[in-house]
């Protein structure tokens, strides 16, 4: 250990190029979905420079969003982004257990993605199997356009990725174990710290497994293995050349046994923040707390046993189907419990609507319209209507995506003064929050009645198919195609306030006070120590207490690394 | 009927198209008191969060966890636990056991980007096939085997036609990647998974047209994998069962 360490390997630094490669995978990933809208609602319209979009290009832009989405942005900035940022300060220590590996993990992330974009440009396009990759679709170049040289690319990167985010998870949970600094223990943990304690776990757990999915994969590709290809599989007039007799179905479990924690490994950091967020603006201690941090390791225990609901009609046993019905009803009760308690910590306590304090509340919205559909989809005789339906696209962009991103924002508005020493415009922020709820709600709710009447998803037009009977049901989802892409549009626009925000506040020279939301936390107290210092000497702080300490009146408040006086909460 | 009427309002509420297949008005029972219930939830979690932000600040009592978690909890265990054995229920009567042994055999195999139907003919048993002899060209789009005396008689569709009222048997499959078989309006999805056969059974009750979807991303031209099921009462679909049947037998002759 050096007394020194590279700026290079700083956690901040880390973190900030974390945002930076999830920064610009949202901004493509955004860009690909509108895309994807305006096809979908005018199939004849012609993209500037490029042309009519075939629907090869239409499956590329939905396997692109997809990868981009979930794995650069849901994954990389709530967990490594923002973990990287303050999870060292949250927990008094002065850095990550491992810099130099912490950077390397950056490093291989930021190449996977470049990796991954580079699959727009090979011979025959990016990959069209979607981010899930079912094979034999995604094993063979004859399945189509994209699935040659596109789709090795896409293995690599994801490969890249899995390596990077092990390594990531890796450093996450021996900082959290080893370095937590005097009087932390671990009931005094913060509830963000506990979101991304259990995020890593289920990442160190899920990641090796897709990596391994992923090197047989590639076994099948190239090296003529038959894990997930049957005898006799005969694609485009061409028998496939292989050894054994393998089943695409042994990729789906793979795949969903990764795939499924991942969704939490998305969203538990979006809950840890949303449960702090709001007992501090409500100035209350978290109703329920010790059950808060139960229900968050009970989501992701439960998370690794639910993956078969994705494959109700996939060809499983259906006694399977039943189990599985069984562990993913389950996992609605600990997600209830922390509505519950979210709910309870801002009863009646007429919090300070802060725009990270509506960014919290809009979380939880999110989280419980699109929670409600979950143990819908959860019943499989109802995903044998429902299953791969725009009912199903709703449900994870509103639960998932969605609320995830009001996670990030939540963070982005609540940390900025730490990270920045500047407060960004409320007025400016407000309006971003507006808009983006109602973009949020007016994109997505939709989905749910065009699912109901039957559309498909990942079809790249709902017409031109034919005019028989499929033709005419897919129609009758068109008016309220127009309807989405606009709403999806005004969504996309809801974001040019919070540019705006970024900008101009960076560009003043206002600076905040410390501890401008009178937080409790320890990551507050770290503008006494020079965060940003790369100097690696102990920072002196004693943690006092646990989190969340307001008096009854919520007037005056301890933080945890106060060791007595109480402070008066400032005049609003 | 006061039911029907309310499955009939409910249906179009959510625009659900129509139901016609005998297990599907249950399907939707219970999908619609699903939705219900998911609305009614919705709109009581935002009143709570929206009241407990507009009324005055009241100092932090202490309650008791048990009353504002445990509580709600418990009935929300009961209610989930409620649905989900409703679910199991209508599962395990559609999926726990196989088609009666009188139910129609129709084999229904995708392959990127069509579905093709196969009836067994007069003998009941379906030819076997072999994927070297697959010559969509020539009129063998399934690989049947001349040489297998059972499929000489055996009758290859591009259309799903089906007697109104009788059970039938799917035996699903897949020529190359995975294709998801759904028919919405009989409430109907089950994947075709290369290697492997899944069985469906269900029972049309309403003679028409209906759509056949593919739900599975399977390639470029997914979105076009459409074909039609047609649903005919028992005569005519006789009539048209002895006709195909005769052609595709004067084929088979040697």
């Amino acid at each position: 250990m050096t007394a020194q360490h590279s700026r290079w390997t700083h956690h901040r630094t880390v973190g900030f190029g974390y945002v930076a490669i999830s920064l610009a995978a949202a901004c493509v990933g955004t860009v690909l979905s509108l895309l994807m809208r305006l096809h979908l609602t005018w199939p004849a319209w012609s993209l500037p420079l490029h042309g009519l979009i075939l629907p090869e290009e239409y499956l590329a832009l939905v396997t692109m969003h997809g990868t981009l989405m979930l794995f650069f942005v849901l994954t990389v900035a709530p967990q490594s982004g923002f973990g990287n940022l303050i999870l060292p300060a949250q927990i008094g220590a002065r850095r990550m257990a491992f810099p130099r590996l912490n950077a390397a993990s950056m490093g291989l992330t930021g190449l996977a993605l470049l990796v991954l974009l580079a699959a727009f440009f090979v011979p025959g396009g990016s990959p069209i199997s979607g981010w899930t990759a079912y094979p034999p679709l995604s094993a063979t170049a004859l399945a189509g356009p994209g699935q040659g040289e596109g789709m090795d690319v896409w293995l690599a990167a994801i490969a890249l990725f899995s390596l990077a985010s092990t390594l990531g998870a890796i450093n996450t949970l021996t900082t959290i174990v080893k370095l937590r600094g005097e009087g932390m223990s671990w009931q005094r943990l913060p509830l963000t710290v506990w979101g991304w304690f259990t995020a890593a776990l289920l990442s160190v757990l899920v990641f090796s497994v897709l990596l391994a999915a992923l090197a047989m994969l590639f076994c099948d590709r190239h090296l003529q293995s038959g894990f997930f290809l049957p005898t006799g599989d005969l694609v485009n007039g061409v028998l496939l050349q292989h050894h054994g007799d393998g089943s695409p179905l042994l990729w789906l479990h793979l795949f969903w046994f990764f795939g499924h924690p991942e969704v939490y490994i998305a969203i538990l950091p979006g809950m840890g923040l949303t449960s702090m967020v709001l007992a501090n603006f409500a100035h209350r201690r978290v109703f329920a707390y010790r059950l808060m941090i139960a229900t968050t390791l009970l989501i992701g225990f439960l998370g690794i046993l639910v993956w078969g609901h994705h494959m109700f009609v996939a060809g499983l046993n259906p006694f399977a189907g039943s189990a599985f019905a069984l562990s993913s009803m389950a996992i609605a009760l600990p997600s209830s419990a922390k509505v519950l308690s979210w709910l309870a910590t801002i009863w009646r306590s007429r919090p300070r609507l802060t725009t990270p304090m509506l960014f919290a509340l809009g979380f939880v919205s999110l989280f419980i319209t699109g929670g409600l559909t979950g143990p819908i989809l959860a019943q499989p005789i109802l995903d044998e209507y429902l299953h791969n339906t725009f009912f199903v696209v709703a449900h994870f962009h509103l639960i998932m995506a969605m609320a995830g991103i009001f996670g990030l924002f939540c963070a982005t508005y609540y940390w900025f003064p730490l990270l920045f020493g500047r407060l960004l415009s409320e007025p400016l922020g407000k309006l971003h929050f507006a808009g983006t709820l109602i973009g949020a709600y007016g994109t997505f709710l939709p989905m749910h009645l065009t699912g109901l009447a039957g559309e498909p998803r990942q079809y790249a037009q709902l017409t031109g198919g034919g005019s028989g009977p499929a033709g005419q049901l897919l129609q009758t989802t068109l008016p309220l195609q127009h309807g989405i892409t606009y709403a999806a549009f005004f969504l996309a626009c809801a974001q040019l306030p919070f540019l705006l925000n970024l900008v101009l506040t960076l560009r003043s020279h206002l600076l905040a006070t410390p501890n401008p939301w009178s937080a409790t936390t320890m990551e507050w107290a770290s503008q006494d120590f020079d965060e940003a210092s790369t100097e690696d000497k102990p920072t002196g702080l004693v943690t006092y207490r646990g989190p969340c300490h307001y008096s009854e009146d919520g007037v005056s408040f301890l933080p945890q690394w106060e060791s007595g006086a109480t402070s008066t909460l400032p005049p609003e | 009927m006061h039911s029907a009427q309310a499955i009939a309002t409910g249906q179009r509420f959510w625009r659900l198209p129509v139901d016609a297949s005998a297990h599907g008005p249950a399907l939707d029972t219970h999908l619609l008191l699903n939705l219900w219930i998911a609305l009614a939830l919705l709109a009581l979690a935002h009143l709570i969060l929206l009241a407990g932000l507009a009324f005055r600040r009241r100092a932090s009592r202490p309650v008791h966890t048990l009353l504002l978690e445990y509580l709600p909890l418990a009935a929300l265990t009961l209610l989930f636990a409620f649905l989900a054995a409703r679910a199991q229920q209508l599962w395990a009567a559609q999926r726990y056991t196989g088609a009666s042994l009188t139910a129609m055999q129709v084999e229904v195999t995708g392959m990127q980007f069509a579905w093709y139907f196969r009836y067994p003919g007069a003998d009941a048993a379906f030819g076997e096939t072999k994927p070297t002899l697959v010559a969509p060209g020539e009129g063998n789009p399934l690989g049947l085997d001349p040489a297998d005396r059972h499929g000489a008689d055996d009758l290859v569709t591009s259309q799903l036609v089906l007697p109104a009222g009788r059970e039938v048997d799917l035996a699903l499959h897949a020529q190359d990647v995975i294709h998801g078989f759904s028919v919405p309006e009989m409430r109907l999805k089950q994947n075709a998974v290369p290697g492997q056969t899944a069985h469906i059974h269900f029972t049309p009750t309403q003679p028409g047209s209906y759509a056949i979807l593919c739900t599975q991303l399977c390639g470029l031209g997914h979105y076009r994998m459409q074909a039609t099921m047609l649903v005919l009462p028992p005569a005519a679909f006789d009539t048209w069962l002895q006709a195909h049947e005769a052609a595709a037998g004067k084929r088979g002759q040697p």
